[in-house]
């Protein structure tokens, strides 16, 4: 009798394993093999045409003197304020939405629509949106404030601020959702006990509200940050060649260019690298501070 | 005090308005310019309400770009990478949650590291890998990986039956000599219905508007997806100052998203909550 229950459970187990091959198969042919290769590529010279050749560190020390990489790297970081920005907008739009209000699933609709929109047909509609001569947002400018509005994507120095405009209102609903989401998680009795203590409206948000939506704040955070370091399609649209100056490229998108355009197959691979360590670097701090400040129940 | 709430609703009210007028003003306005003809365009101050409305610039686009050509690739890449990697996920899925096998924290755990690598480290080998097989130009690249089912989407999964399919569900199946291919399919899938779902409400919205991968891959127009010519619009098709024309591209690629976003808006909502509290 006890045999025959290993046996079956044997046979569990084989079946198991079975239905975890799939994408254990995928990790190995289209993570770890690719993985292993781009950092073997890192140290090599290639262009898919002539044969490969090893170069060491070269790639890393051409790197570190090429403009254009520290440009896309500032750049990059730069549009992390968005990400703030992002989340100061949302909380406040799911504080309001979070009330018996009538037609609130219609607001919170509304607000999801840009972020399930694709990027590129985003791109091309605020490419319009911020024309120097035409834009409706110098237009405006022009009639309230009555100056001329800046050159968005043609100044090197407004050509961030687009896409820090765009990507909020782009992405301010996703974040909203999820806070929404953590404010409805929040049971009343906390604010009942601290109304009893007289506590005012600001205390009980910042005493309350805050500290018990941090796993959404971290979420949102660490998730930002992925997100921003691997931007690349809306460069593509609204900056073309990386836009006046190389003031609009990112990290990816110089990566792309190395890639595809020049087919520098190796020293593209090397500054890849440097991304996935930058992003796993921040991404570890991030973990560790989080024991500090994120509240866990 | 009624009084008071009454008036911040009011307040409220307002603001979300405006809020919504700021999100919406920018569709209303593609969707206006590319109703405008060419001469118009540059009105000032701008029409909200074109007049004349005219149709030609989707006639224009249409003709000009190969875009059913586009709807179609994109249309292939979403139904084969859906069926199948949602099917395989859910699989797996069902594996991880309610059985014990050798080395199962250790694979998951190994799964998940992948999440951590950037698409940008390993496109570069993928790009070699497929070239190799002679598959750059064609839609393999974008299809053949998803097949082999997403980790996000088996981490999801995996909380979500865990959950919600009894263990005595599955015990009784067994005593009943139902096997355990049959079991998952009789018994995990239907019960995993509104999980797949969502997942295949996301999984359409990121499928569908992919750019990168597309742009890499894909060289002919005839075989490129939706984004990939529509982003092409400006340099191949039409003129950079084709702001009509533009905005009327943008629509097309847009409106199916919006289709399916209105179809399936419960799904997308609670699914982006849902895996917002989890992760």
């Amino acid at each position: 009798m006890k045999k025959k229950t290993t046996g079956f459970r044997r046979k569990e187990m084989l079946w198991s394993l079975l239905f975890v091959t799939p994408p254990v198969l995928g990790f190995l042919i289209f993570g770890l093999t690719p993985l292993l290769t781009s950092f073997g590529l890192s140290f090599m010279s290639w262009d898919m045409m002539t044969p490969a050749k090893f170069v060491g560190g070269d790639n890393f020390a051409k790197m570190f003197e090429d403009e254009k990489f520290y440009k896309s790297l500032f750049n990059t970081f730069y549009l992390l304020l968005g990400i703030p920005l992002g989340m100061i907008v949302a909380l406040i739009l799911a504080i309001m939405m979070n009330r018996p209000l009538k037609g609130v699933s219609i607001f919170r609709t509304i607000y999801y629509i840009p972020v399930i929109s694709p990027i590129i047909a985003v791109s091309l509609l605020w490419q319009w949106m911020l024309n120097f001569d035409y834009g409706l947002i110098n237009e405006f400018i022009w009639r309230v404030f009555g100056v001329q509005g800046p050159n968005w994507l043609g100044d090197p120095n407004w050509v961030k601020p687009s896409f820090l405009l765009m990507g909020l209102w782009g992405g301010v609903g996703g974040t909203m959702v999820l806070y929404l989401a953590g404010l409805q998680g929040i049971s009343s009795t906390y604010y009942e006990a601290a109304e009893v203590d007289g506590a005012s409206r600001w205390h009980q948000f910042k005493h309350i509200t805050l500290p018990l939506l941090s796993p959404i704040h971290f979420f949102v955070v660490v998730m930002g940050v992925i997100g921003t370091f691997q931007s690349f399609s809306q460069m593509y649209i609204l900056a073309s060649d990386g836009g006046p100056e190389y003031s609009g490229a990112t990290i990816v998108y110089y990566i792309f260019q190395e890639a595809f355009k020049y087919f520098n197959m190796g020293y593209a691979s090397a500054v890849a690298w440097v991304l996935g360590i930058i992003i796993f670097i921040i991404t570890l701090i991030q973990f560790r501070f989080s024991k500090r400040w994120v509240y866990q129940d | 005090m009624a009084k008071e709430r009454r008036l911040i609703n009011l307040i409220i009210y307002v603001l979300l308005l405006a809020g919504s007028v700021i999100m919406l003003g920018p569709l209303v306005w593609t969707i206006s310019t590319s109703l405008k003809s060419q001469l118009h365009v540059f009105d000032v101050p701008p029409q909200w309400i074109p007049d004349p409305v005219t149709w030609a610039n989707y006639k224009d686009v249409w003709s000009k770009a190969p875009l059913l050509h586009g709807f179609m690739n994109s249309a292939i890449v979403v139904v084969t990478v859906l069926s199948v990697g949602l099917f395989i996920a859910a699989m797996a899925a069902y594996a991880f949650s309610k059985f014990d096998f050798p080395f199962k924290e250790a694979i998951f755990m190994a799964l998940l590291g992948t999440m951590m690598i950037p698409y940008s480290v390993v496109m570069i080998p993928q790009y070699i890998g497929f070239s190799e097989l002679g598959w750059v130009d064609t839609l393999l690249p974008l299809i053949v990986p998803g097949l082999f089912g997403n980790i996000v989407t088996i981490f999801f999964f995996r909380q979500f039956m865990q959950g919600s399919i009894p263990n005595d569900l599955i015990d009784a199946a067994k005593i009943d000599g139902c096997g355990y291919f049959r079991t998952f399919t009789t018994v995990a899938l239907p019960i995993a219905k509104p999980a797949i779902a969502a997942q295949a409400a996301l999984g359409f919205m990121g499928i569908w508007n992919d750019f990168m991968g597309p742009l890499i891959y894909l060289h002919t127009p005839e075989r490129q997806t939706i984004q990939v010519l529509i982003a092409s619009m400006q340099s191949n098709y039409i003129s950079t100052s084709n702001y009509p024309s533009l905005m009327a591209a943008s629509i097309v690629a847009l409106l199916p998203v919006i289709i399916v976003f209105f179809m399936a808006q419960r799904y997308f909502i609670e699914s982006m909550a849902i895996s917002g509290i989890k992760g």
